[in-house]
């Protein structure tokens, strides 16, 4: 899947985190702002990094802001804004990509 | 299709929680809720209904809500979200999928089949996926009865006071009046059908007495349980509906009374020197559940 | 070298520190040691002032130079003034490589941040360090230690001599010319001036700092003439809506009132819990809520409790004007309420920091505690609390009173959430330990309730309770199966500040901030 264009998912809010999304330059260009860094940054990553790849995209640049968010809430943003980007809104891969 | 087991279960409280928010999903089970009401529809805004299913799904996948029921409120028939609200929650795995402004039975047929459809695309048994619907027009209220028997899989219905009151040209008053009419018909027409009948939300919560007295009178009604909107309802929702040790040790004679006699295929029943009928049964029943619920059941029933 | 919490403290910091490790709360029982006395400059003439003009000329008068150690109290919290403008002086005399000795610290001195990076400040000995200069010594800007150690530890510092004061600066809100000090009236009223009784006594130099003068004698005095020898007006020692907050409104918070609940219920089943019992809370939700249902069991069963001690707020008055309470014993007032009721009801007593919670004297207050309600920012499987450095690394509390009630409670109960956010409450291992996991009893948090199994009298004594118990491992694994097992904050080498414990050893140590990467 290409990231064509900029989409944003997700709020500031306690437990919550921002993704951004914008187009690649053939990669994945992460950067991490998180309260919880030091404990689930690495964490964070991976779980953002699996969550890009399970949806087959491989060139964005990706940008986090993590108030405390758990994985089952950076995965649903991570997916959230991908699939803005591509303004698909129906028929998503419940149980498939989406996992 | 199978006979869901959990179709009766318990249902005190069912607290209203915006599938949006994270910190709210992350792990409301903890204020003991007998039902945990996940929102797509009215709590979340216009802008995030895309984002909320999947905050909905990984939550549904991922949090173990350690015994309290997952109910959705997808949005409106008449938006074009529902269908979609209705793939995630099935994939996801809810236990009770709730029909925001249902009118008529045709409304939880459209539902069913599109639950229907889900769950064979997703792999889960068919019949898993329960029913409910929430009654918030005069037309609504007006057809309890044939919403309440639109579905095998429908577990209930549900005022919603808010919209209800504003369909009859009035608004919450916090005496009940205005919802007595509506209250009276759908518990009868939940009780003809053989389900159950949660009562409206109470958003005054500086006005705790009050909403004791409103939860009081919809337990006196037969209701089974509460919309709740705030954790700190919940304890009184449970307390009112928790019988008193006097009738749990006459429920418990009874159970035994009824069982022992039955098996030795004798008719008539005393307990304390007194005739009871077979009818006291299964109200007996669901007072030892209730008191199992609230913890003050040591027994072996 | 190991310590008795299993903190492995550096040899160099032992070395540099001249102190031993923690070998155990009760470690130093019985311990004999010859008191610290003051310089004392007599006063027997009649002529003279004690009045100065201005903090620069007491500066002067007191002599001070290079390196000193200047003491301050914390009363005015928030809205304190003193601090800072008497380092602000200092700064302007070129003053340099000062030793602060505060009972506590907090974002109200963020204005002297600049004083530590330029070296006006190298050393700051602290209940604790709130805001930007937390911030600057973890990020390792201090030049020499901080030194974080609880109320009852300053005063055993500071009384064995290990810190001596040469000039202590009391911000008092009354003051009369002859340095009698009161804390009640004036424009930054803050009920007592128990963190001062100590520098009072044992600095060489004693300035009171005022914005309210009035006539001789002001009496009573919490502070009297004999230890004061300076005293000086200025337009405004304290902000006071900042130093008493109007008294908090009960908790709302579900979860809170579910942990006070806990904790009634688990206080009322254990034997500590009859007539004449005695209590002391902290000023979170959680434990303020504890005490106004734990109040709805005392009336029920017509149980008095004979002492409350504070850290007071409003909730305890109430309980005393009531009658349910026998006395409370004050050293310090949260908010409008506990000030006025210090006024009111002549129940309500000023104590010293020393009565308080000093383990080097003959007998403090909290060793006369059944119960104390405390809160926490870790509590790991050990028992071991954290209540100063913040899961970022930085350090953002303070040990207060913490380690010291803790450490003198029959009882000791701390209440905590399982998770603050993704950060599990109940952990493995504390990021830093501020109070052993011997002086800590229960834990109660929104998942459960655990003993520590050193307390089997207490296991034993609720174990019909009904209340949901369990191990502090099973309510470390519930915490990580929610938020994931936490990876350790990374460090940098160099150690910027010590947890000293009550006795005055080594509890543990608090390195520099290491910016976060990622592991590859």
């Amino acid at each position: 899947m290409e990231i064509r264009k900029p989409a944003v998912a997700g709020t500031m809010e306690s437990s919550d985190c921002q993704v951004s999304l914008e187009p690649g330059e053939g990669g994945i260009d992460f950067t991490l702002e998180s309260v919880v860094a030091q404990q689930f940054g690495n964490e964070i990553r991976r779980v953002a990094l699996e969550t890009l790849s399970r949806l087959g995209v491989d060139s964005v640049k990706i940008s986090i802001i993590d108030k405390g968010a758990l994985d089952c809430t950076i995965r649903a943003r991570v997916e959230g804004a991908v699939y803005r980007s591509l303004e698909q809104f129906k028929d998503l891969p419940w149980g498939g990509a989406i996992r | 299709m199978i006979e869901n087991p959990n179709k009766k279960r318990l249902r005190r409280s069912m607290m209203f929680l915006n599938a949006q928010k994270p910190s709210l999903i992350k792990d409301p089970y903890i204020y003991g809720a007998d039902s945990l009401m996940l929102d797509l529809e009215d709590a979340v805004a216009a802008t995030a209904k895309d984002t909320a299913r999947f905050s909905l799904y990984h939550a549904l996948r991922s949090i173990d809500y350690r015994g309290s029921e997952r109910v959705v409120r997808i949005n409106g028939l008449d938006t074009d979200l529902w269908e979609e609200d209705i793939r995630c929650v099935v994939a996801g795995g809810a236990d009770v999928i709730r029909i925001p402004k249902t009118e008529n039975a045709d409304m939880v047929r459209a539902v069913e089949d599109k639950v229907l459809a889900a769950e064979e695309e997703f792999h889960r048994e068919p019949g898993t996926t329960l029913l409910m619907s929430a009654l918030e027009s005069a037309k609504g209220v007006m057809n309890a009865y044939e919403i309440c028997t639109a579905s095998d899989r429908m577990i209930g219905v549900a005022l919603s006071g808010g919209d209800y009151t504003k369909d009859l040209q009035t608004r919450i008053t916090g005496t009940g009046v205005e919802l007595m009419g509506a209250r009276q018909q759908m518990i009868i027409a939940a009780r003809a059908a053989g389900v159950q009948c949660f009562d409206t939300v109470w958003t005054n919560l500086d006005d705790m007495e009050g909403f004791r007295k409103d939860v009081e009178t919809i337990h006196m009604m037969g209701f089974d349980g509460k919309s709740c909107i705030n954790p700190r309802q919940i304890d009184v929702v449970h307390k009112i509906f928790t019988p008193t040790m006097k009738e749990i040790i006459f429920s418990e004679k009874v159970i035994r009374e009824i069982d022992d006699k039955k098996a030795k295929g004798i008719g008539v029943f005393t307990v304390d020197g007194k005739m009871i009928d077979i009818a006291f049964y299964d109200g007996a029943k669901r007072n030892i559940m209730l008191a199992k619920a609230a913890g003050i059941y040591k027994g072996d029933l | 070298m190991l310590n008795a919490v299993g903190r492995d403290i550096p040899e160099e910091i032992l070395k540099k520190t001249g102190k031993e490790v923690f070998q155990g709360s009760h470690h130093f029982d019985g311990h004999e040691f010859k008191k610290d006395g003051p310089k004392v400059r007599c006063v027997i003439n009649q002529s003279g002032t004690k009045l100065l003009p201005s903090i620069r000329e007491a500066l002067e008068k007191c002599g001070i130079k290079d390196g000193m150690t200047l003491g301050f109290h914390h009363h005015f919290r928030n809205g304190d003034k003193v601090l800072n403008m008497v380092i602000e002086e200092c700064h302007k005399m070129g003053i340099k490589d000062l030793r602060i000795a505060a009972s506590s610290l907090g974002a109200q001195n963020d204005p002297i941040v600049p004083y530590i990076e330029d070296g006006t400040i190298t050393e700051i000995q602290s209940s604790g360090v709130r805001g930007g200069i937390g911030k600057a010594i973890s990020e390792g800007k201090l030049r020499g230690l901080a030194i974080m150690r609880s109320h009852g530890a300053r005063v055993r510092a500071i009384e064995t001599g290990e810190t001596h004061i040469d000039i202590a600066f009391i911000g008092a809100p009354t003051a009369d010319e002859y340095g009698n000090l009161n804390a009640n009236g004036g424009k930054a009223d803050c009920g007592v001036l128990s963190y001062s009784a100590v520098d009072a006594e044992m600095a060489d130099r004693v300035v009171a700092v005022t914005d309210c003068l009035v006539p001789f004698p002001n009496l009573p005095a919490q502070i009297t003439q004999t230890h004061v020898d300076y005293v000086v007006k200025v337009a405004e020692i304290g902000d006071p809506t900042k130093i008493a907050t109007g008294a908090a409104k009960p908790t709302t918070d579900q979860r809170k009132l579910m942990m006070a609940q806990y904790c009634t219920d688990f206080v009322k089943n254990t034997p500590y819990f009859k007539e004449g019992f005695s209590y002391q809370t902290g000023v979170g939700g959680a434990s303020i809520a504890s005490t106004i249902s734990l109040a709805e069991v005392m009336r029920e069963r017509g149980i008095h409790m004979s002492f409350g001690v504070g850290g007071l707020t409003k909730p305890m008055c109430d309980l005393l004007d009531e009658g349910l309470v026998g006395c409370l014993v004050d050293t310090q007032d949260f908010d409008q309420d506990a000030i006025e009721n210090m006024k009111t009801n002549p129940r309500h007593f000023y104590i010293t920091a020393g009565e308080y919670a000093d383990p080097f004297n003959k007998g403090a207050y909290v060793n006369k505690l059944d119960f104390v309600i405390l809160a926490a920012l870790e509590v790991d499987t050990h028992f071991n609390c954290n209540v100063v450095v913040g899961s970022d690394g930085y350090i953002t509390g303070a040990q207060g009173g913490h380690p010291d009630t803790a450490a003198g409670a029959k009882c000791t109960i701390v209440i905590a959430p399982i998770m603050q956010g993704r950060i599990p409450t109940i952990c493995t291992d504390c990021t830093t330990v501020t109070t052993p996991g011997e002086d800590v009893d229960v834990v109660i948090t929104d998942y459960g309730i655990a003993i520590n199994p050193k307390r089997s009298d207490l296991i034993e004594a609720t174990k019909d309770s009904g209340l949901p118990f369990k191990t502090i491992e099973e309510l470390r694994d519930i915490a990580y199966s929610i938020t994931g097992e936490p990876e350790k904050v990374q460090f940098g080498d160099r150690v910027v500040g010590i947890i000293e414990a009550r006795d005055g050893t080594i509890m543990d140590v608090v390195r520099e901030i290491k910016p976060f990467s990622f592991r590859d």
